[in-house]
């Protein structure tokens, strides 16, 4: 004992604090990481738990065989106390439904429709910003617009102007973007209203959605675009190659990163519409007024009509639209890793 | 029509008038300073009138190329600006103007009291019937759930950043790749299981409890953690120790020196949350009910008619841009710090 403690040094009062101090810092770490970690295990962690745990809880059945609880529900129920079983039945069920392939189709075709107009659309805004001088400072603040504007209440101006006011028969007004189709010979469309057609309606949500898209994408490309080096450009200028030939050979080349990075996130964006659909139809129809069966409705329209419902088919349609979202990303990173130049 | 279309050609015309006008200045400073491309063309054996019809040549087809730009670009950016028009100038036209079968660009007169309406729910004709739409609420609920989230979500991202950039612990750097590995999952994973745990909290019945709701789920973002780390992280360790042989506690440190150095990165933070509030839909919608609305579940579910049953656009264009507006003032004062943050993340709001 006596030569143990003569082997450790004597400390001063400071060092001893100082010593301290050092054992209390990582402590002190946790102490700050405290409200992030508490609020993440509550509102992140558990979700991603509890979520996958309600997707698969099997229905359950009396003796003969009848549906007599969700899983979820009888969970709840029970106070969370019960063996359960584990199963596919809310996967069946949420495929099975009709407005599944609704949802299903709307999402990809919105999707793989919007992303090649606005990706190209966004390439030659920034390419054309790009080679101007004056004026560029206030056409990419007007390009940046529609991103800081509220989606909901841009997506009711939009649904104004495509509206025509009174009988369909005879409106007293057939909206704005009719009088401009009027103006160069067209006839007008019914867009929105009651009857309209669901190519009509897919026509508007596209329009809007791609307004709504190019901020972001521009922004990212025209930021790449300053970043290349003038002189692949000088010498292509010496070869004499065509503006055409340097756009596709020296342009899109230098900016796959980007071209790559606004794809997979329009990619993942696109299968996340919900929001846009419901700033022009509304979340009461998803539809054109008098329509049945939300006939616009979305995968992410489809987790939440059923979240306050049916938690166990919600958490399913979720994790099938996070699959889908997977795989394409998946298979979007495959792709760029072949084509990008880094 | 016509006048839509004259006023756009004007536009276009001056617009593309003033791109000629300005290359040809530049072009004429940029004459002299002819450097090594102008020299290797001439090393082989061109003759100084060769040079100038090719010169010439390309001078008539750079302007061409210059006004097909400026066509273009002027052409997007009247698609990309007629939404926001065509609302303002709605939102000031009258109730049988709007509805007139010739529609007029610019009101013929401007009728203000539309804007009225939105706060006094009574109308010109005594019909309209705001109820439904109580634009003072909606605006309080949203700018004090504004200030609040940002406020506390701006304490524990400080905090949080602070402990990953300047503090050694073990299993700092296996914590900090989880929490980025969260950022992958998409939001609707989190939103059932959010919902049904807020309203087992008993969060969903009273104002507080939906307040608490809007704020609390979405205190910590890991991605402005990170934002906010890379920029402690910039900051060099010697001041750290200059200030801990000085005396100074961590606190005092992070308060005096780490947080004004990061200032703008905090500002980024601050605009893209109080956008994120204003923004914010689905989410409010599903807890908030008509208990507790904020201002974009409000603009949705109000309906806007008169006892007759008929839209009043006008009134509803006034309250868009009512909704509008504050975004568009933010973006234009403070655009540097939002386009910061927007290129980094992709995130909206």
């Amino acid at each position: 004992m006596d030569t143990e403690r003569a082997q450790k040094p004597v400390l001063s009062k400071e060092e001893k604090k100082i010593l301290w101090k050092a054992r209390l810092s990582p402590l002190k770490a946790w102490l700050y990481l405290l409200p992030t970690l508490v609020v993440l295990a509550i509102f992140t962690v558990w979700p991603i738990i509890s979520t996958v745990r309600m997707a698969f809880l099997a229905d359950v059945r009396d003796v003969m065989g009848e549906q007599v609880y969700t899983g979820y529900d009888y969970l709840k129920d029970m106070g969370g106390m019960y063996d359960f079983s584990f199963s596919f039945e809310n996967f069946a069920h949420v495929v099975g439904y009709g407005g599944f392939k609704t949802a299903l189709t709307n999402t990809i075709l919105l999707t793989v429709i919007t992303v090649p107009i606005s990706t190209m659309l966004a390439l030659l805004i920034a390419v054309a910003l790009n080679s101007i001088k004056p004026l560029r400072k206030l056409l990419q603040t007007i390009f940046f617009l529609p991103y800081v504007t509220n989606t909901i209440a841009v997506g009711m101006v939009f649904m104004a102007m495509f509206q025509m006011i009174g009988p369909i028969k005879s409106p007293t007004s057939v909206g704005i973007i009719n009088n401009i189709i009027e103006a160069f010979g067209g006839k007008p469309v019914n867009w929105v209203k009651e009857g309209s057609s669901y190519w009509a309606n897919m026509t508007v949500l596209i329009i809007y959605i791609v307004w709504n898209a190019l901020p972001f994408k521009i922004l990212v490309l025209l930021g790449g675009l300053q970043g290349v080096n003038k002189q692949y450009y000088d010498a292509a200028k010496v070869d004499g190659a065509s503006r055409f030939r340097i756009f596709w050979r020296i342009t899109v080349p230098l900016l796959s990163p980007m071209i790559a990075y606004v794809v997979i996130t329009g990619f993942i964006g696109g299968f996340k519409e919900y929001t846009s659909i419901v700033g022009i139809f509304g979340d009461v129809r998803m539809g054109p007024p008098g329509s049945i069966g939300r006939p616009l409705n979305t995968m992410v329209g489809l987790v939440y009509d059923s979240i306050k419902s049916n938690q166990g088919e919600a958490s399913a349609a979720a994790l099938i639209l996070f699959v889908i979202i997977f795989a394409v990303t998946m298979v979007n990173l495959y792709v760029s890793k072949k084509k990008v130049h880094y | 029509m016509i006048a839509f279309i004259v006023i756009s050609a004007v536009l276009c015309a001056a617009i593309v008038f003033y791109g000629v006008v300005v290359w040809i200045t530049e072009r004429k400073r940029e004459v002299p300073q002819d450097d090594w491309m102008g020299q290797a063309v001439a090393t082989k054996g061109m003759r100084a009138k060769d040079i100038d019809a090719v010169s010439k040549k390309q001078t008539v087809m750079k302007i061409l190329v210059q006004v097909g730009l400026y066509v273009f670009l002027v052409f997007m950016a009247i698609i990309v600006l007629f939404p926001f028009y065509w609302m303002l100038i709605s939102s000031l036209k009258s109730q049988s103007e709007y509805n007139a079968s010739i529609p007029t660009y610019w009101p013929k007169q401007f009728h203000w009291e539309n804007y009225k309406y939105l706060f006094v729910n009574v109308a010109e004709d005594g019909m309209f019937i705001a109820s439904d739409f109580d634009l003072k609420t909606l605006f309080l609920n949203t700018v004090l759930v504004g200030v609040v989230s940002t406020l506390l979500s701006l304490i524990v991202t400080v905090l949080a950043a602070y402990a990953f950039a300047r503090l050694e612990f073990k299993g700092k750097n296996a914590l900090f790749a989880a929490l980025l590995a969260t950022m992958m999952l998409p939001g609707e994973l989190f939103t059932i299981t959010n919902y049904v745990t807020v309203s087992s909290f008993g969060w969903i019945t009273d104002k507080v409890g939906i307040f608490t709701a809007l704020v609390v789920p979405f205190l910590v973002s890991v991605f402005y953690i990170y934002l906010l780390r890379q920029n402690f992280m910039q900051i060099p360790n010697e001041l750290y120790l200059a200030a801990k042989v000085d005396g100074t506690s961590d606190l005092k440190y992070l308060w005096k020196v780490m947080i004004p150095l990061s200032a703008p990165t905090l500002i980024s933070i601050t605009i893209l949350k109080m956008m994120g509030a204003w923004n914010s839909y689905i989410w409010p919608n599903l807890i908030g009910g008509n208990i507790f609305q904020l201002v974009t579940v409000g603009l949705r579910s109000a309906s806007f008619q008169n006892a007759a049953g008929e839209t009043l656009f006008p009134i509803q264009m006034a309250a868009v841009v009512l909704v509008t507006l504050p975004l568009l003032l933010v973006f234009i004062f403070l655009r540097k710090y939002i386009m910061r943050g927007v290129s980094r993340s992709g995130i909206k709001g």
